[in-house]
């Protein structure tokens, strides 16, 4: 018998915390909203914490269901939450990273308006993302999913005054909603075929059922549309639009939920649903070649942005590509792995440019950087770990994690090598562009203005600190740096077949024999040690590679990419102009809709038809009445006549058919 | 014996006058009048009818005739007397309030 380990509580924490500084915060000072938004988010970090340390002595998986919430007949779906290894990971990585988001925040969001509504959707935020992490069926995990929209929703817009960043919001949204409608259909085909939509169920339904191998069914069809919803979530081709633009967001919601959390639940919605997956090579491939693709296609977009946000941006969604070619070779535990070390390096970066951004007043465009490595050390210090570790550099976490997923790209009974040499060029591209940004923001001269004009103009009230130049962050911005800096670097060294004996229950335990392979051991036969060493060898001369092209170009003769762009004219265009996917888009879908709404169903149906109907009936009802309300004249006679006309029109009316 | 149809063209004459004076006059006492004389051209047909058919339902309808006729006059006289009280006039033209 387990112990009552009061899940529920992990998302109450911060719920309540939403609610407190959502409804009371404006009375409150900041220290105050400050108190309440971390000590919730912080106590459900410690909540975490203390499950985890209790999880050795635990029955994996904890189910424990809070209260009945749909009962139809023979479906049923509950306030239940579900408690395997797999939740443990995203748990700690959410609450975790969470925490020290939060942290960072207080220093970051100081001096701007709303400060108790920005904490206010962070703990909602928070709310939803566990509840997505710890629910234990879809349908609730689908709550928690629309969830995090909102959150982001509000989030993205938190600056709702600026255009921009209103109709950002609302490209997130409405990008998610094509999503969330491949997810729905998803779970809709799972009730009419399984009658449940709990885990437990849902997997006891599919493991029986054989792989569909060289067909598509059921099981690739869900599959498929899960993978939608994950594409809208997770920004992959071809619904990664809406996550470049989610930059307009305040940078702390940038590395909490367009980095760290939020945008991996595609990746943990596909994990979670390995069971499907394994069953289903077509829709494993479709995954494997939509994350290969958005991995390269996003990356070299990477390369030729000039804000320091978009190139990390376009970096999350290559990096999310990483995830999605592991889930679709069936190695669910390396991308998880993968997944988490992003977490804590992305997270970091973003956190990171968010001080470079606060140091030079508000400033993203990276040619007006330059030379901020002696002014703001720490900065540099702990982005220069998460540089690193993004790009694959051993023995940081990012080089674990990437170098597990080309290992199992290739090696996997799903993997294929083309997989891996566009994942190994991709590492490259990472790699340039990471250390583009890197000798850009850090080295060189200083290329921006006088620091004295160029402070800020958003916040409208002056700086408390007054400062003059570039300057460091405080240091309730530094201490989430340097800990995500330190996790950047050691977070790999659990080693990806540790890691993936940890998450063993959850993706090999039902595994029968009535399916294929299923996901991939790392310990079976095909161990070619030899092999992996020459790969990792590869992977990392790719990253190194990477590091002295962009050192060689952005430090050494920051004259020459200027050059190579002219030379390379037209593709160079496209890259700079992310291949004009927007505008495709627009073209594509966004126009015609709007067109289409416009011309035919405001004009063509609302206005002449609907509002026609209504008003001619009107118009009639008015004419007729014009005409008919000269026969109230008041006049007795003249209603003696119109009787003695009827009395004889009827008379005359039955001597008539009397008569025939 | 007077052939039915005697009486029944009697009638009619007698209610195509009612009709007419209802129609054409203006003092409202003539107009009562005209009333009185419509309903008595038809009370002349039932009758006439009744005493055909040796049927004597036609003879109690024209008593009830006769009763609403004079509790109509009643009411009638009553209300032509107040429209003189506040109007000073018998003119049905005059009397329009109700015109639009």
């Amino acid at each position: 018998m387990t112990p009552n380990l009061h899940l529920w509580l992990i998302p109450a924490l911060p719920l309540i915390g939403a609610a407190v500084n959502g409804l009371l915060g404006k009375r409150f000072s900041r220290q105050t909203v400050v108190a309440v938004a971390l000590l919730f988010s912080g106590a459900a970090f410690a909540m975490a914490l203390w499950i985890a340390s209790q999880f050795s002595s635990l029955q994996a998986p904890v189910i424990e269901t809070l209260a009945a919430w749909l009962h139809a007949g023979d479906f049923q779906a509950d306030f239940a939450f579900y408690l395997d290894q797999l939740s443990l990971v995203m748990l700690l990585v959410v609450t975790g990273v969470g925490f020290l988001i939060h942290i960072y925040s207080v220093g970051y969001m100081w001096e701007e308006g709303g400060f108790y509504r920005f904490f206010a959707y962070l703990n909602l935020f928070m709310f939803f993302m566990l509840t997505l992490v710890l629910a234990s069926n879809y349908l609730l995990m689908f709550v928690g999913w629309e969830g995090v929209g909102l959150a982001s929703y509000l989030l993205v817009g938190f600056w709702f005054t600026k255009d921009s960043a209103a109709s950002a919001g609302k490209k997130a949204f409405i990008v998610n909603r094509i999503g969330d409608f491949g997810f729905l259909i998803a779970l809709f085909l799972m009730i009419q075929h399984f009658g449940s939509l709990n885990f437990v169920e849902v997997s006891q339904h599919v493991t029986p059922m054989g792989a569909e191998i060289g067909g598509a069914g059921l099981l690739t069809a869900i599959g498929l549309l899960l993978m939608v919803g994950a594409a809208g979530k997770s920004a992959q081709i071809p619904l990664y639009v809406w996550l470049p633009d989610a930059m307009e967001g305040p940078t702390p919601v940038s590395a909490l939920i367009h980095a760290a959390t939020m945008v991996t639940a595609g990746v943990y919605m596909v994990s979670r649903s390995h069971v499907i997956f394994e069953r289903a090579p077509m829709a494993l491939t479709v995954v494997a070649i939509i994350g290969t693709l958005t991995a390269l296609f996003a990356a070299t977009i990477g390369m030729c942005q000039t804000d320091i946000k978009k190139v990390l941006a376009y970096s999350t969604v290559s990096q999310l590509g990483y995830m999605f070619i592991a889930c679709g070779v069936g190695a669910f535990s390396a991308g998880i792995f993968h997944l988490m070390t992003h977490a804590f390096f992305k997270g970091l970066l973003f956190l990171a440019a968010g001080s470079v951004i606060h140091a030079v007043g508000g400033e993203q465009d990276m040619r007006r950087m330059g030379g901020l490595r002696t002014k703001i050390p720490w900065t540099f210090w702990t982005m220069t770990a998460g540089t690193f570790a993004i790009a694959g550099f051993p023995p940081l976490a990012g080089f674990f994690s990437k170098d597990a997923i080309l290992w199992q790209a290739y090696s996997s009974p799903y993997g294929n090598w083309v997989y891996w040499a566009i994942g190994v060029f991709t590492a490259f591209i990472t790699s340039f562009y990471m250390f583009r940004q890197w000798f850009l923001t850090f080295f060189g001269e200083y290329r921006g203005e006088d620091a004295n004009h160029s402070q800020q103009p958003r916040a409208g009230a002056p700086a408390p600190h007054g400062h003059g130049g570039v300057h460091e962050s405080p240091a309730v911005m530094l201490a989430p740096l340097v800990i995500l800096a330190l996790l950047s670097v050691c977070g790999g060294w659990i080693g990806s077949e540790r890691f993936d004996k940890f998450l063993s229950p959850v993706f090999h335990a039902e595994v029968t024999a009535g399916s294929t392979t299923g996901a991939t051991a790392p310990a079976e036969p095909r161990n070619e040690n030899s092999s992996e060493t020459l790969f990792t060898g590869i992977s990392v001369s790719a990253a190194l590679l990477g590091f002295l092209l962009a050192w060689r170009l952005y430090h050494r003769r920051p004259e020459l990419p200027q050059k190579i762009a002219g030379s390379l004219g037209g593709f160079y265009e496209a890259v700079l102009n992310k291949y004009w996917v927007d505008e495709i888009y627009a073209t594509v879908f966004v126009k015609p809709l709007i067109d289409g709404s416009t011309k035919l169903l405001w004009h063509g149906v609302d206005r002449d038809v609907i509002d026609a109907t209504l008003d001619n009936s009107a118009e009639g009802a008015r004419e007729v009445s014009d005409a008919v309300r000269h026969m109230q004249s008041g006049n007795i006679r003249s209603y003696a006549g119109w009787v003695a006309a009827g009395a004889a029109a009827v008379i005359f009316y039955m001597v008539w058919t009397g008569s025939r | 014996m007077v052939p039915i149809s005697y009486y029944l063209i009697l009638s009619g004459i007698l209610f195509a006058c009612g009709v007419t004076g209802f129609l054409i006059k203006r003092n409202i006492i003539t107009i009562f009048m005209s009333i009185e004389l419509m309903l008595n051209g038809v009370n002349l047909s039932f009758v006439a009818f009744a005493a055909e058919w040796k049927m004597l339902s036609g003879q109690i309808f024209v008593f009830f005739v006769m009763v609403v006729a004079a509790a109509e006059t009643a009411v009638g006289l009553a209300i032509i007397i107040a429209v003189f009280r506040t109007r000073e006039t018998l003119n049905v033209d005059q009397v329009n309030l109700l015109k639009l």
